[in-house]
């Protein structure tokens, strides 16, 4: 269907909308037709959307009119167009995980995260693009072809989250949900100019999340500020009982802490030398090392640090993630939903040509590493040992935690590459997670702000590491960064 | 081990096989070269001695103050699921009430 985009509409922030929905200036549906009238005239060059259902959107957004007309009082995220990455469950949309062996399917329930949401008076305009089963660090992997970043239609937004930061930053929606197993919000965050938030391991539930890799999956946010990123990282936190992992520990309001923030000044900020070495694209440098110049500038006390392991990180990353994606995929069999492959005669025979038929390469190959990974006589040799090394980095941390209240590191060693410049190396690709594989490890919590932008014009991001449930720490930090740049 | 021994093609395709995954013989030298490189670059963990170190399966492990932190119950009451019809409408091939499937034993 066309939508038609209304003159009037000039809000873009959550408190904007918020104002003017509570004043009377706009309403929620002017408001959501505009983003689809944008989703419309953008997305055929990104390609951040895999489904769009307008009817859903506009009657939800009616429904906060209705509410706004009744004088009741509106819930905080009233008429706030989020996308959704379709590893996500949401009732009434497709759940595809960017893979074939999804397509057709319709989730009959919805995730927590994205139930928050709803509750919280969030219109949600559509299901969002990313690499097949979230494994990717290009957005190359989609079954459903890769997104472009805006910044440049010749790069990738990032993965495996890239839709979702592509399509705020091209002012698809005001805030969209990601995953991020091993940097997966945060490096797009960083290559599309966006915030992205990695939640603590367990502040936020999983329930609905198609898995990859269960002890690393976390559902955050991106938006266009750091307030915003922090009000619906208040929304979707907390404890679920279905969700075994997800903590009890009480959500603070992290925007309104935001509001009250007294800056950086005394704040205790680690620079971990191994973050800075070889590998690392100068322009990123120069952004970061401004940054922290402004940070101290600010009053905050920079401190250098050192967290021996992180070399090792990558290797201890790719063996963990694999193998417990190998044992997660492992029900995609053709049986209970999704994709069957016709025409076999055994039920072995059509798993077998189900799974090939409905899995991409990459998705194979770590499903071949894991399993070996985990198989007889290979298990301790690398299961194992990546399971001791993960503790190893995990103290580095909480080491590094005694001394400082947060870490400062680049979210990439580089800019935003080329579409199809590391698609024939595996290796080459993996080393995109460098800085962000090693809070997925620890459970720590993160965020990416932009810093700055190369020559060409390439968004730089910044990363700030917090400790464990200390988010409130990242956004006072990263709200100091965004507020130097321009 | 060199890069060409690590994995041979016999062992792509018992891992393939344990995977329930059809590979043509065109992906499997591809899978090979692949799984080599990756696990080259991951035998460098070998450098760290961890014979004194526990493995950690997740951060709770970390976390967690006693063992009723890690090791989460739930009351063992009876809760509403989702409804038959519901999921079965999702299903390939269904009579409404099992999953039906190709024949289970092959001889």
């Amino acid at each position: 269907m066309t939508v038609s985009a209304s003159a009037v509409h000039t809000e873009k922030s959550i408190g904007q909308i918020r104002s003017a929905l509570t004043s009377g200036e706009a309403k929620a549906g002017d408001i959501v037709r505009n983003t689809l009238a944008r989703i419309e005239a953008e997305d055929a060059r990104i390609h951040a959307f895999l489904s769009v259902n307008p009817d859903y959107t506009l009657a939800q957004a009616q429904r906060i009119d209705d509410l706004a007309a009744s004088g009741a009082s509106l819930p905080p995220l009233a008429g706030v167009p989020i996308g959704i990455k379709d590893v996500l469950t949401l009732e009434g949309f497709p759940a595809t995980a960017g893979s074939k062996i999804l397509e057709g399917y319709r989730p009959p329930y919805t995730a927590t995260a994205v139930r928050r949401l709803a509750d919280a008076g969030a219109v949600f305009v559509g299901k969002i693009n990313c690499d097949e089963f979230a494994m990717g660090s290009s957005n190359e992997n989609s079954a459903y072809g890769p997104v472009r970043n805006p910044h440049d239609l010749d790069r990738v937004p990032g993965g495996s989250s890239g839709g979702s930061a592509a399509a705020v930053a091209a002012g698809m929606a005001t805030a969209t949900l990601g995953t991020d197993t091993g940097g997966s919000i945060r490096q797009p965050a960083s290559f599309c100019g966006v915030v992205g938030v990695l939640p603590t391991y367990g502040r936020v539930s999983r329930y609905g999340l198609i898995a990859f890799a269960s002890s690393l999956d976390r559902v955050g946010p991106f938006a266009a500020t750091v307030r915003d990123a922090a009000a619906v990282l208040g929304v979707i936190a907390g404890h679920d009982p279905l969700d075994a992992t997800s903590s009890p520990l009480p959500v603070p309001d992290y925007a309104a802490a935001l509001d009250a923030t007294t800056g950086v000044a005394g704040l205790r900020l680690g620079v971990p030398s191994e973050y800075f070495a070889e590998g690392l694209d100068p322009e990123v440098r120069a952004a970061i090392d401004s940054g922290i110049e402004q940070l101290r500038a600010a009053g905050a006390e920079i401190k250098p640090i050192s967290l021996p392991h992180t070399r090792y990180a990558v290797p201890t990353y790719y063996v963990i993630a694999t193998a417990e994606a190998s044992a997660n995929l492992a029900r995609f069999d053709g049986v209970r939903y999704g994709l069957r492959a016709p025409e076999s005669n055994t039920l072995s025979a059509m798993y077998r040509k189900t799974r090939d038929l409905g899995f991409g390469a990459e998705v194979k190959r770590r499903i071949l590493l894991g399993t070996y990974v985990l198989s007889a006589g290979y298990y301790d040799a690398y299961y194992r040992k990546a399971q001791q090394v993960r503790r190893l980095l995990t103290d580095d941390f909480l080491a590094a935690f005694r001394e400082v209240d947060a870490i400062i590191t680049p979210v990439a060693p580089t800019p935003a590459f080329r579409l199809g410049e590391k698609t024939d190396d595996p290796v080459s690709m993996y080393l995109a997670d460098i800085y962000t594989v090693t809070a997925s490890l620890a459970g720590i919590c993160g965020i990416s702000v932009p810093c700055g932008k190369s020559k060409t014009g390439l968004p730089i991001g910044m990363q700030i590491l917090g400790k464990h449930f200390d988010e409130s720490t990242l956004f006072r930090v990263a709200q100091i960064v965004e507020g130097f740049q321009g | 081990m060199t890069d060409s021994e690590r994995v041979s093609l016999e062992d792509v395709r018992r891992v393939a096989e344990l995977s329930s995954l059809e590979l043509t013989t065109a992906e499997e030298p591809h899978m090979r070269r692949d799984l080599n490189a990756i696990l080259d670059y991951v035998a460098q963990l070998n450098e760290l001695d961890t014979s004194q170190v526990e493995p950690m399966a997740q951060v709770a492990e970390v976390l967690a103050a006693s063992q009723e932190e890690i090791n989460v119950l739930r009351p063992d009451s009876v809760v509403p699921c989702l409804d038959r019809a519901q999921v079965m409408v999702s299903a390939p091939e269904t009579d409404g009430v099992f999953f039906k499937v190709p024949k289970v034993i092959e001889r």
